[in-house]
């Protein structure tokens, strides 16, 4: 066990640390809407990093929805058959898919699978050099590489949640009716008894569309800001993998408390 | 420009992704259902609405007739006010009770509404003049309770 003051020294450090990158981090958020620019400019760029990101993330996204709303269909059967109110399950499905899981669970894939790798491809970038060259050569490495990759990943979270939350109502489905036998037509007039545009659907959008910019910013500020070495990348991945998931879930308490007070 | 690869991957995943946000919208959701546009207001007051909540359907045969658009409590007489948006389609002679029932043991509260043989209506604006409260089920029970402990207290 080393001096408590060795200790004291490293918790201040940390602390110190922390609040100068969280600093950093939102001035970087800032150059990047400044020189955001470039989305309409060329449009291209954006293009391809909706691409990379949304279009690839498709897949993961549509099975593991399918799988949560077939755990929630069985789950929900379960319990609610003690209560003799099995109709009910489409309103339980549907609304803890479009009001929590599908944008809690799609932004914590989607910052696995598109923020770990914007992460990579930055950090690398960074540490061969190739943003130093594009800032020699003229060209703001901002505007060039961070901002299109930053407003792909912002476009692309609130379709693969909204994708998301529809596999899981159709896994629900899936189990409810078609394997257990919940009547179809109760099914889904309870579904839409209790699920309304304005307050459930819109509100889990404007919630997927906050972590569709945090995951981005995390993961384009770690891969800028990463150390130029192969430990320093691969440190900067994790980070994003971690920050991203800590800040998802910090914002989606403090958005759910905003937004469903349940009155 | 000209169009690439990329720009049909993006097409098809933005499809996707505006497919899936309809399907929500329209299936899941009562945007479909929501044809509630052609409303008139209603006011009823109670004496306990119990439950109730804001956005709560308004029954009438079981049927629903309208939402509840707000709730507040009158500071003079004490008693809650209970403004429903019911559906223009709809409407409900002068001698209509509004109650306070609950769907099921456990389910949510909502008003019903029976009508009566009146022949004028009510029109928009009007206050229900019969109403009756929730049924609280604490009260229920110590009234329950204080009975029986009078029971036992003349049996001694």
């Amino acid at each position: 066990m080393s001096h408590p003051a060795t200790w004291l020294r490293r918790l201040g450090h940390g602390v110190i640390e922390s609040v100068w990158r969280l600093g950093f981090a939102m001035r970087f958020l800032l150059a990047v809407l400044r020189f955001s620019g470039v989305v309409f400019s060329r449009p291209q760029l954006t293009a391809r990093e909706i691409y990379f990101s949304g279009a690839l993330s498709l897949l993961i996204i549509s099975i593991s929805g399918l799988f949560v709303g077939l755990v929630l269909g069985l789950q929900g059967f379960e319990t609610l058959q003690r209560f003799g109110s099995t109709e009910v399950l489409g309103s339980l499905v549907a609304l803890s898919l479009v009001r929590e899981l599908g944008p809690v669970v799609a932004a914590l894939l989607f910052a696995a699978r598109a923020g770990s790798a914007i992460t990579a491809e930055i950090g690398l970038m960074k540490t061969t050099e190739q943003l130093k060259a594009m800032d020699m050569m003229g060209v703001n490495p901002l505007a060039r590489v961070v901002a299109p990759r930053f407003w792909g990943g912002v476009i692309s979270m609130p379709l693969l949640a909204a994708l998301f939350s529809a596999m899981g109502v159709l896994g629900g489905w899936l189990i409810g009716v078609v394997f257990i036998g919940v009547d179809d037509g109760a099914f889904w007039s309870q579904m839409q008894g209790s699920v309304d545009f304005r307050y459930d659907i819109v509100n889990g959008v404007i919630k997927s569309f906050v972590f569709g910019v945090a995951v981005s910013l995390i993961a384009v500020f770690e891969g800028y800001d990463s150390v130029s070495t192969a430990e320093g990348v691969s440190r900067a991945i994790t980070r994003t993998v971690v920050t991203s998931a800590l800040v998802i879930l910090a914002l989606d308490f403090v958005l759910t408390a905003f937004m469903f007070r349940g009155n | 420009m000209s169009r690439s690869t990329i720009d049909l991957w993006v097409g098809i995943f933005t499809a996707i992704g505006i497919a899936s946000l309809l399907f929500l919208a329209l299936k899941v959701g009562n945007l479909s259902s929501a044809n509630l546009s052609n409303t008139y207001t209603l006011e009823a007051r109670f004496d306990n609405i119990g439950g109730l909540k804001a956005r709560g359907p308004v029954k009438s045969a079981g049927v629903l007739v309208g939402r509840i658009a707000e709730i507040t409590f009158d500071p003079e007489n004490y008693d809650a006010v209970v403004t429903m948006q019911i559906d223009g389609r709809y409407h409900f002679s002068r001698d209509t009770i509004a109650a306070i029932y609950t769907a099921g043991l456990l389910g949510e509260q909502y008003v019903g509404l029976t009508t009566g043989a009146d022949e004028t209506m009510y029109k928009a604006g009007d206050t229900i003049r019969q109403t009756q409260s929730a049924v609280v089920l604490e009260q229920l029970i110590s009234q329950f309770l204080f009975s029986k402990a009078a029971e036992g207290e003349g049996t001694k």
